[in-house]
């Protein structure tokens, strides 16, 4: 309550940028080069987007290429997503989280718990089926996230330390269900195709086109109903061009997926079953996020919780909610790990998996300090460490080397967000 | 009962709000030590008083965040009681904070309908939120922002109060309290805002604009309401008042040009 009248001064000058970044969004745009031009503005203004990680993507595909052109043959580059998707799973759980401006360390061994508890139900003695298996791994994971959720939002405990109990905690309690052994190979074939199995190369291009057709048919029907009832709405030809982006895409994947990347005689063809794994939740998630209330609670929170308050939001049972999601995705990600090695053992190293899942979500474009972030952020985020990993080891360099660089990777990604966070303050 | 002539807009009869010998004690700090305050429809009531007279108190009471120690408040001739400011937004009353309370990650209309959302087959119904925030926008003659589509961390203090506002007058809200609306604006920024607090009267609602400038006070308030250490030292139309008269009460909680002390506007409110 201190009205200082020479506080204005300071105010003026800032309105400037804003306000021309306003006049540009105003107007939709009407040409490619219109598009363009205010794409470039709003990356001036600060909202850059999945950008940066797009371009890390292609300038990481430059590098590692010209050193081994092995790096994108079609076999490599599948191999890549595949060894990305667990990042990418848990990353999209980490998303959750993030978003609220939390962080939950625990992520990587309550993927762990997820692995173990699917490859004990799957065994002779318990027997169970795949499907019973994985909904009791999800429903005992999304407990632990939602028991921890608890902990943090009824007693306030800060997240950072309760997930980090869980930690220490849920690494425990693997090493006591996996017992003296230490390593359990997992009997369901089911199981173990979710990460090793692929699809037909018919099966592939089915799905591809129909998710495709799917989306364009959406988007046709959505931005038309838009446009007609005079609310902003991307022109035709940016929709048309967005589902002919989409198609490319969709093509392409199909196109590596089903060249022969086997080795010797052994043929190896197909989308890999992950794949259509990780686009689901993605989907899935993003649904959540953009088109619910529940998601735009998470977004609200993370960007101002005293005005969620104020707007009669729940936080308690939205943070809850949240930490329960990131918990499930997460064990989603470890039983596809379990299922990528047909095994689990105590070596799983969930503390430096989760260390690199919150890197994924960073590096993708997530912020750590809560309300901006998206599903889709894991999983580029995802590719990145995925590409730094294969072509280090592609290219022979040690684990020093691979490490140091995943570090500048990261260190630029934070970079980029608190730059653009800086730039976005100035508005007002 | 007063019964405010100048300028006024609406019938002159009963005020929209009416506020009698409320008190509230923190501890053995007496921030409101029986206040009475009429608040007519249609007219802008600027709250003025130093720091700590308890203008925030007053109208935290209002809105149902405080519970008054004593004293009644009615709203619409009826006697209320508000525990919570979801009693106060069923009455229709609705408080833009200094802060604002606005999430800068989401845009115009994201903010508008916080935790109000509309939905169709339960998922957000964008469609009809955006025409119903632009509606708003253009009723209250908002052209400063020119798209709902964008996010409030790129909008400038003016529009960022604007935006706040019309969330406020969205949902049939009958008065609308503004606390510091025009602080740390610039010139032109200010010059909105108060068009912007006019119109809200010129729709019929009542306004309670909480303000340390007294330039904007009598710039746009048809009443004012002094409050000096938790009392209510004068209250009337504005055209009863100047600034100087204003800063005295203010300050000494007398007016030196009336005689005894005693103010007149103080007290007709009996």
């Amino acid at each position: 309550m201190s009205a200082q009248d020479g506080s204005q001064l300071e105010r003026e000058p800032a309105e400037t940028e804003a306000e021309a970044a306003m006049s540009a969004e105003f107007e939709q745009p009407r040409t490619l080069r219109e598009y363009i031009g205010r794409w470039w503005t709003q990356i001036r203004a600060g909202n850059s987007g999945v950008l940066p990680v797009v371009l890390g993507v292609i300038l990481i595909g430059i590098i590692f290429q010209t050193q081994n052109t092995k790096f994108l043959s079609a076999g490599n580059v599948i191999n890549l997503l595949v060894q990305g998707a667990v990042f990418m799973l848990i990353g999209m759980g980490e998303v959750f989280i993030l978003l609220l401006g939390e962080i939950d360390l625990s992520l990587g061994f309550v993927a762990g718990i997820g692995a173990v508890v699917v490859t004990e139900l799957v065994q002779p003695g318990w027997g169970w089926p795949w499907f019973g298996a994985i909904f009791a791994a999800l429903v005992v994971t999304g407990a632990i996230g939602a028991f921890q959720g608890t902990l943090i939002t009824r007693l306030r405990l800060p997240s950072f330390v309760v997930t980090l109990a869980g930690l220490l905690g849920w690494q425990g309690v693997m090493i006591l269900l996996l017992g003296e052994g230490g390593t359990i190979p997992i009997r369901n074939n089911v199981v173990n195709a979710i990460a090793n199995g692929t699809l037909t190369r018919s099966g592939s291009w089915l799905l591809v086109v129909g998710v495709v057709l799917v989306f364009a048919i959406l988007q046709i029907v959505q931005d038309g109903r838009r446009r007609a009832s005079g609310l902003s709405a991307p022109r035709r030809f940016m929709t048309y061009l967005q589902i002919l982006v989409a198609a490319i895409a969709g093509v392409g994947l199909v196109l590596i997926s089903n060249v022969d990347r086997g080795v010797g005689r052994f043929q190896l063809s197909g989308m890999p079953i992950v794949l259509p794994v990780v686009f689901g939740v993605l989907v899935l998630w993003s649904f959540l996020l953009g088109r619910t209330r529940f998601g735009r609670y998470i977004y609200a929170i993370g960007g101002n919780a005293e005005a969620a308050r104020r707007a009669g939001i729940n936080l308690s049972l939205i943070r809850t909610a949240a930490f329960t999601l990131g918990a499930l995705s997460a064990g989603l990600g470890g039983i596809v790990y379990a299922s990528r090695l047909r095994s689990i053992s105590t070596s799983f190293d969930g503390g430096t998996i989760v260390l690199y899942v919150v890197a994924t979500a960073v590096i993708g474009g997530t912020s750590l300090f809560g309300g901006r972030g998206h599903p889709l952020h894991a999983v580029l985020g995802g590719i990145v460490i995925a590409a730094i990993v294969n072509g280090m080891s592609l290219l022979g360099l040690s684990a020093a080397v691979q490490l140091i660089s995943t570090a500048i990777v990261l260190l630029a990604s934070i970079m980029v967000d608190v730059v653009v966070r800086r730039r976005g303050q100035t508005a007002h | 009962m007063t019964t405010s002539t100048a300028r006024s807009r609406s019938s002159g009869t009963e005020p929209l709000l009416r506020v009698r010998g409320v008190k509230k004690s923190f501890g053995r700090v007496d921030a409101l030590v029986g206040v009475d305050l009429d608040v007519p429809a249609a007219q802008v009531t600027a709250l003025v008083g130093d720091n700590g007279a308890g203008k925030s108190v007053l109208v935290k009471t209002i809105a149902g965040i405080h519970e008054p120690d004593a004293g009644e408040i009615y709203f619409e001739g009826e006697r209320v009681h508000i525990h919570g400011p979801r009693d106060s937004a069923r009455l229709g009353i609705e408080v833009v904070y200094q802060d604002l309370a606005l999430c800068d990650n989401l845009d115009v209309v994201q903010n508008m309908f916080l935790g109000r959302e509309s939905l169709s087959h339960g998922l957000l119904d964008e469609d009809s939120m955006e025409r119903a925030a632009r509606e708003t926008l253009e009723s209250l003659r908002v052209r400063t922002v020119r798209s709902v589509r964008l996010n409030v961390e790129n909008l400038s203090g003016g529009q960022r109060q604007s935006v706040a506002v019309a969330k406020a007058v969205m949902w049939n809200s009958k008065l609308v309290i503004l606390d510091e609306p025009t602080a740390a604006l610039g010139v032109a920024q200010t010059r909105q805002v108060l068009d912007l607090v006019r119109q809200l009267a010129d729709r019929g609602l009542a306004v309670i604009m909480i303000s340390h400038n007294l330039n904007d006070v009598f710039e746009v308030a048809d009443r004012l309401a002094v409050l000096r250490l938790g009392e209510m030292v004068g209250q009337g139309p504005a055209s009863e008042f100047d600034t100087q008269r204003a800063v005295e009460l203010m300050t000494t909680g007398r007016y030196s040009g009336s005689p005894n002390g005693s103010d007149p506007a103080a007290r007709k409110e009996g």
